[in-house]
């Protein structure tokens, strides 16, 4: 077992990267992931890497579709905002099948917003903040431990399946300290990128990275081709945390930082004697749907929390297929809900059934 | 000695090897269109070709190659 | 006999899509041979930016990425970063590299990014139907400067290698045209060396080839290249704006 450190989330994510076998980063200042950067302006000259400074968030994403298409395991980090300027390249990216990590680290929104914590990016992250048919595998911690944990994951099955990965992480995540092992995996083997446009050393065809297609009938079935993945994502890699469902008559479900106080509002009503559970998303592409339409067999309604206005809750009305009521409770704007407040939710549907 | 080899069906008619060329031997064939629908470039005087590339170096289709 | 002139070996042969007399094709040429001269097609990567030119993908031998509009100077940073030992170049045209992409290319310029810049400018949008372009010239009558270009509201346009020559990061900023033998034979001298500074090191070098938009420009070939030699050559004097080698000695 690796010696367990305090650790910033922010920094966490930065040395996880570096652990995972990242030596390219990124970057463009924005509250609240700064601190992320600073640390990857520390360390990556310490292990032979790149951090570069980019002149804007599209700047920045585009160097990632560069050193990408070069074969390198690369990344870079923002906040909303910035993710909203980084949305134009993830969508090449996507489009033109490669890898890379992104992390949001969100805030307040829209427009500037404000820069304390939110999780009102949610729609932008799952349903494609750019254009077209595309998706990129959204991962959402919620600790610091977890951080760590899906940096990694994210760089391998982003390798695995040519496309890009998201951690959705938020402002709360990445400035509070917890204790974390990083995993000892300095010098790990990194998949071979045979499509790589690394030069051809006149031994191969050229390699042309690429997501124009002029003749329609190509560019629908590359993008067939691309859905084929996304269903095979969508049947093994969903991942999700149950807690205390077995006999829970009200499922909260809620992702990250919300989800933190859902657990505490669920422990809470357990001591009350109320029947609840909570689910607890980890991938939010692909949604783990079937954990929650097997949730909705037993339970009698479920209720999303979220720190935004709603956006998750969408998902979760069709994951349950209107067999039950969904419920939504949401702070938005930077503001966290408390478990009072949850309780409080809890309280009120379970009205009736007490 | 010297001459032109026009790929014809790579030649899109343009002219500008006819304009660069200074002894005004190069003509196109209004009997033959190729693939693209365009009349390509042909040497009308090859005796008079000095195979000095200036053709060649004109030609955007990369479509001249000249033999000394 | 033998053959004193062919294709280059770093073209494909797809056949190009440009327009009749669209001069894209010569300086496609010039840079092909450049490569094959410095025997780096294993090791060339090409970046496509967007507008007529995104297609030489399919026409350049060596390996091509390509970049959303604007941002091909960031993506050959990125491809230029993960493998220094690659000899990495972008081809843009004027709207790519003078509008939407003026941040990536100052940028990559100021860093002294340590790759090769092709810049086509035909004063005008070619692949989207003839829109003015930052390098359209005043009074010139485009699809969207239906009066010609008025500086009062459309501004003046921008001489690129006048204004990236300040910056330090730059190792070569060179203008000139292919409208002739012999300034064919001096772009291609432009673009070797662009490629040469890459190899020892040097920093950014960008050539900018003043080039023709027949189709856009409404004229025959033969007229695009006297257009571009009374109109275009005047505003944008060819010749050496910054160049390193030059100041070493």
């Amino acid at each position: 077992m690796p010696e367990k450190v305090l650790m910033k989330g922010n920094e966490a994510l930065a040395e996880a990267a570096i652990q995972a076998g990242c030596r390219f980063f990124f970057g463009y200042p924005i509250t609240p992931q700064t601190e992320l950067a600073a640390y990857m302006s520390k360390r990556m000259p310490k292990v032979d890497g790149t951090y570069l400074q980019a002149e804007s968030e599209v700047a920045a994403i585009n160097m990632v579709l560069g050193a990408s298409a070069a074969g390198a395991r690369v990344m870079t980090s923002s906040s909303s905002p910035g993710v909203s300027l980084k949305s134009e390249g993830i969508s090449y990216i996507a489009g033109s099948d490669l890898p890379a990590v992104i992390i949001n680290v969100q805030r307040g929104g829209p427009g500037l917003g404000g820069i304390q914590p939110a999780q009102s990016d949610y729609w932008q992250a799952t349903k494609g903040g750019g254009h077209g048919d595309y998706h990129m595998m959204v991962f959402a911690p919620s600790t610091v431990q977890e951080m760590v944990d899906l940096v990694s994951d994210a760089f391998d099955l982003g390798d695995k399946y040519r496309m890009p990965a998201m951690i959705l992480a938020d402002g709360m995540l990445g400035q509070m300290m917890e204790p974390v092992a990083l995993p000892e995996s300095e010098g790990k083997a990194l998949p071979e990128k045979e499509w790589a446009a690394n030069g051809h050393q006149n031994k191969r065809e050229h390699h042309i990275i690429n997501s124009l297609y002029l003749q329609p009938q190509k560019l629908e079935e590359k993008i067939r081709e691309r859905y084929e993945r996304y269903h095979v994502i969508e049947e093994k890699e969903q991942r999700a945390e149950c807690y205390r469902t077995e006999d829970a008559d009200l499922v909260l479900v809620a992702y990250g930082a919300s989800s933190r106080i859902a657990r505490s509002a669920v422990n809470k009503a357990r001591e009350m004697g109320l029947k609840v559970g909570l689910i607890r998303p980890i991938t939010l592409w692909p949604f783990p749907t079937k954990a929650i339409a097997k949730a909705a067999k037993t339970a009698k309604a479920f209720l999303a929390v979220e720190m935004s206005m709603g956006q998750m809750v969408d998902d979760v009305k069709l994951a349950v297929q209107c067999s039950v009521p969904v419920h939504f409770y949401g702070r938005t704007g930077g503001i966290i809900p408390t478990p009072g407040e949850v309780l409080e939710q809890i309280e009120k549907i379970l009205g009736g059934d007490r | 000695m010297a001459r032109i080899i026009v790929n014809e069906e790579t030649c899109k008619g343009c002219g500008l090897c006819a304009n660069a060329c200074p002894k005004k031997i190069i003509g196109f064939v209004k009997e033959k269109t190729n693939n693209k629908g365009y009349h390509p470039a042909r040497l009308m005087k090859p005796e008079e070709c000095v195979g000095c590339c200036a053709c060649a170096m004109m030609c955007p289709d990369m479509a001249i190659t000249v033999e000394r | 006999m033998g053959i004193v002139f062919e294709k280059p070996k770093a073209i494909t042969d797809v056949p190009m899509h440009y327009c009749p007399g669209c001069t894209h094709g010569i300086i496609h040429r010039l840079v092909a041979e450049a490569i094959d001269e410095l025997g780096v097609e294993g090791r060339a990567v090409g970046v496509a930016s967007v507008g007529c030119s995104v297609m030489s993908y399919d026409y350049f031998g060596c390996d091509m990425v390509q970049a959303p509009h604007g941002r091909a100077p960031a993506v050959a940073t990125g491809l230029k970063r993960a493998i220094p030992e690659n000899v990495v170049f972008t081809y843009q045209g004027d709207g790519d590299l003078a509008a939407i992409g003026t941040a990536e290319t100052v940028h990559a310029a100021t860093r002294g990014e340590n790759i090769t810049v092709i810049f086509v400018n035909n004063a005008i949008y070619g692949m989207t139907g003839g829109q003015m372009a930052p390098t359209s010239l005043p009074g010139q009558v485009t699809q969207t400067t239906p009066y010609g270009r008025d500086i009062k509201t459309a501004g003046y346009p921008i001489r690129v290698c006048e204004m990236l020559a300040t910056l330090d990061g730059v190792a070569l900023a060179q203008r000139v045209t292919v409208d002739s033998v012999r300034h064919i034979a001096e772009a291609k001298k432009a673009i070797k060396k662009a490629f040469q500074n890459q190899l020892e090191g040097r920093g950014y070098s960008i050539v900018e080839v003043l080039s023709t938009c027949p189709t856009n420009w409404g004229l025959s070939p033969v007229e695009a290249l006297d257009w571009l030699r009374s109109n275009m050559m005047p505003y944008y004097p060819l010749g050496v704006y910054k160049d390193v080698t030059k100041e070493e000695v």
